[in-house]
């Protein structure tokens, strides 16, 4: 799935990123716990979360994440969207909750990889 | 008189990492991840090894008073090393039962402390090693094969 596509499905804003919308995604992960993200998440996912601090960034980087969509209408601060972008990373913000958005998501075709 | 052998060190960096400050955590992961592209290693050792850094670097940010991370690079083997200045493993065996953990809410509040580092540092890793005296340190040891 195009990060486009993610954005479309859940009617999500950009935040920073429209040169990589194009990228193909192939598996998603909802999680709060970047523990969890780092125990089990592969490489092209789209990481939905509602935590907005530095280390959502960092784990993203680690695990090569390629978009991070914070939910319930979150928006990261101006020193983590700066992180964002010198490391190429899409960020995108959604009203939808966690839930919801991975159903929608999950309902477009998209799997936990 | 010259030896020539296949595991001959390539170079060292070690990194610095300070206690409780969440605003860097994870820079010293991020500038490991950096150094082995520019070595141009295999993607996926990339991807291991760099987890394994930046669960290694969170610990000792989280848990201890301070300490380092050392990355060397020989022909043959990347090898990830974290000691720290205590306080120390008070059971090393359970610390390494995954969702076993003495984090703070606070920990938790930023999306850490879950339990699963040590044994995510073991499962990236090609060879684990850790050691821990209670008021002395950790030093833990993670090895990647090229």
């Amino acid at each position: 799935m195009k990060i486009r596509t993610v954005k479309e499905l859940l009617d999500a804003r950009l935040i920073v990123g429209e040169d990589f919308l194009d990228q193909e995604v192939l598996s998603g992960c909802g999680s709060d716990l970047m523990s969890d993200v780092l125990a089990f998440v592969k490489e092209q996912t789209v990481l939905l979360t509602g935590l907005n601090n530095p280390q959502v960034i960092r784990t993203a980087e680690v695990l090569d994440v390629s978009a991070i969509v914070f939910v319930r209408g979150k928006t990261p601060s101006p020193e983590v969207i700066e992180m964002a972008i010198e490391r190429d990373i899409v960020l995108l913000s959604t009203d939808d909750t966690l839930f919801e958005a991975c159903g929608k998501l999950y309902q477009g075709g998209l799997r936990g990889g | 008189m010259t030896q020539e052998n296949s595991g001959d060190l390539v170079m060292t960096h070690v990194y610095k990492i300070e206690a409780g400050n969440f605003t860097i955590a994870g820079e010293a992961a991020s500038n490991i991840k950096k150094l082995l592209r520019q070595l141009g290693i295999d993607a996926n050792i990339i991807r291991r090894a760099s987890i394994a850094a930046y669960e290694a670097e969170m610990n000792m940010v989280i848990h201890s008073v301070g300490g380092h991370l050392e990355i060397e690079i020989t022909g043959g083997e990347i090898v990830l090393k974290a000691y720290d200045n205590g306080p120390g493993i008070e059971d090393v065996e359970l610390a390494m039962e995954e969702g076993y953990s003495t984090a703070t809410d606070s920990t938790r509040e930023l999306g850490f402390g879950a339990g699963m580092g040590l044994p995510n540092i073991k499962r990236c890793s090609d060879q684990f090693h850790i050691q821990s005296e209670m008021g002395q340190g950790t030093y833990l040891e993670a090895k990647f094969v090229l």
